[in-house]
């Protein structure tokens, strides 16, 4: 059985206009102009046990009003979602008690009190019974490196310790999945790559089940086998990101550093996109000519001194497929 | 009854939380509960020397009004200090703060009562303490088992009065961004205007007190019992015994018309 099923999920926000001020409130509860406005037009996925999913999307393509309707905050216009055999919105309390939720700008914490704190607090909201707590917790603090921190003024956490932190107390309760929103958002290079290796960790060993929002594609890159793909409220591609790649560009690229600077390439089947003193990127068709000819080619007329072949960033990609549904 | 029984122990866990995010500011929390005191002792002042001008205000002796003064601000010290999330929840709306709390399997009405239990209210409570209690002794009041009773009943039907009156004013945030001031005049007012016997008041003024927002009803009859006054718009002793139940009935009222108010924001999700 699937952890999420999402049938034509459709979502229309009225937004009312009204006069400013407490009068133009006043009024307006009386009488409203409303506009509608579609946030999400009829999407369709599942997503199976274990999976780990990248769910991407320029800003205001419809990403969150997923992820309230399937965490249970929003109640959708049309359409039938079934996460973990329920319906969200109908079983408020039963259904958030099975998911973990984590939002990269906001901690769940209380600011002025010990990490501990927060998590004892936690315990007795998700009723957790204390054998269980016991246990999960010395799981948590193992595997996180939480021990130094446990006792710490949230308010005194480094931003990356208090992701670890907010992680920590997203998954106290056991949920089956979980939901992670920007989970690196403002995190430097070490503590983004803690909390990528602990998201991989806990969906690798423990099997939870992880749908992941972003803007940064290396998180989506280094984490999800998945992605889906969303824009204007519809869903783009559902795959891959080798089939993400494909639907912009085959396109490869070839870097290649050269023995002498000097040299100039010419009459290979591949393009000169960038060139940087003896270092070059040539871009070209894996349709055309295969990696390795390429390479032949250009080894057997030149002097090289290292080279390797990388694809398109993902970031270029994203922002092409983006580019080309705003147009 | 084990529900009920779970969801007050957390409440209480969450006033724990408080209690140690507040002690960790202490100067500030000492600072504000003398401030609070201070504030709420000068205003009895002014009752003081409107007694002491007048010698009785609508035949009531000061320290009978006092008794009046004690009860309302006791009750309005306890709803301050529990429903204080409520006063603020207008700006977790606008935060995206209340999105946590239903992502969380508890009621949401005790959560944000638990958001932020206000112990400088403390303040308030001891003066309103000290008021009554000095009424108490200046009045010949056999202070029978029922006359007690009746008082603690009194302090928490008009703590849960005011509650449901910030659980009302909180509910508006659903609809909109604006705080509504009026609310303030009716909470603010309403202990101004109670903490004096109810008579001395015009018909329409008494009536809105009485059957809209039953302010007078849940403290004024209450103190006509235990003062055992007779009452000049001739309620029963009955009644009087009654009229605490009203402070609760209106907060289940107001607790209804908040989860109306959750409904709306599942379908707007703003």
């Amino acid at each position: 059985m699937p952890v999420i099923a999402v049938e034509n999920l459709s979502k229309t926000y009225w937004v009312s206009e009204r006069a400013p001020g407490t009068w133009g409130a006043l009024k307006s509860l009386v009488h409203r102009r409303h506009r509608a406005v579609e946030a999400l037009g009829g999407i369709s996925f599942t997503i199976q046990p274990g999976e780990l999913v990248g769910y991407i999307g320029p800003n205001g393509a419809g990403k969150s009003t997923t992820v309230k309707v399937l965490s249970g905050i929003l109640v959708p216009s049309g359409g039938a979602v079934t996460v973990l055999g329920r319906t969200p919105w109908q079983e408020r309390a039963a259904h958030v008690a099975h998911i973990g939720v984590v939002f990269g700008q906001r901690t769940q914490l209380w600011w002025d009190l010990p990490v501990i704190e927060s998590f004892d607090l936690l315990r007795e909201i998700y009723r957790v019974p204390r054998e269980d707590y016991r246990k999960t917790l010395d799981e948590l603090v193992e595997t996180m490196a939480l021990s130094e921190l446990l006792d710490t003024p949230v308010r005194l956490l480094s931003l990356g310790q208090r992701m670890r932190c907010d992680l920590a107390a997203a998954l106290l309760h056991r949920p089956e999945l979980l939901f992670l929103d920007e989970p690196t958002i403002g995190l430097d290079a070490i503590a983004k790559l803690t909390v990528r290796n602990l998201v991989k960790r806990l969906n690798r060993d423990q099997g939870l089940t992880v749908i992941l929002t972003t803007h940064d594609m290396d998180d989506i890159e280094s984490l999800c086998s998945r992605v889906i793909l969303i824009n204007r409220g519809k869903i783009l591609l559902d795959g891959t990101l080798e089939r993400m790649r494909q639907l912009v560009t085959t396109e490869r690229r070839l870097v290649i550093i050269l023995a002498d600077e000097s040299t100039w390439i010419d009459g290979v089947q591949a393009r000169v996109i960038h060139r940087d003193g003896a270092r070059l990127t040539l871009s070209f068709d894996p349709d055309q000519i295969s990696a390795a000819e390429l390479i032949g080619d250009i080894t057997s007329h030149y002097p090289i001194r290292d080279l390797y072949v990388e694809a398109a960033p993902i970031e270029e990609i994203v922002a092409q497929i983006y580019q080309d549904t705003h147009t | 009854m084990a529900k009920l029984q779970d969801t007050l122990l957390l409440y209480a866990r969450y006033v724990g939380v408080s209690v140690r995010s507040q002690m960790q500011y202490r100067a500030s929390f000492v600072m504000l509960t003398f401030a609070t005191m201070l504030i709420s002792g000068l205003e009895f002042v002014a009752t003081w020397a409107l007694f002491d001008r007048f010698g009785s205000l609508a035949g009531w002796t000061l320290p009978e009004a006092a008794l009046l003064y004690g009860l309302v601000n006791m009750a309005f010290a306890l709803a301050e200090g529990w429903a204080r999330g409520f006063d603020e929840f207008g700006q977790m709306v606008k935060s995206g703060g209340f999105d946590r709390l239903l992502l969380r399997p508890r009621s949401t009405a005790l959560q944000v009562a638990g958001h932020h239990v206000q112990l400088m209210r403390i303040g308030r409570l001891a003066q309103g303490a000290v008021v009554f209690i000095w009424a108490a002794t200046r009045l010949q009041v056999a202070w029978s088992p029922p006359r007690v009773l009746l008082c603690l009943l009194a302090i928490a039907g008009g703590a849960a009065l005011f509650s449901g009156l910030m659980v009302l004013q909180a509910t508006f945030a659903f609809w909109s961004t604006e705080s509504l001031e009026v609310f303030n005049t009716v909470t603010y007012g309403g202990v101004e205007t109670t903490q004096y016997p109810l008579t001395v008041y015009r018909d329409g003024f008494r009536r809105f007190f009485t059957y809209v927002v039953p302010l007078a009803t849940v403290t004024y009859y209450p103190a006509l019992a235990v003062l055992g006054r007779s009452d000049p718009l001739g309620s029963s002793l009955s009644f009087q015994y009654a009229s605490p139940l009203f402070g609760f009935l209106f907060l289940i009222v107001c607790l209804r018309v908040w989860n109306l108010g959750v409904r709306h924001y599942h379908s707007t999700g703003s």
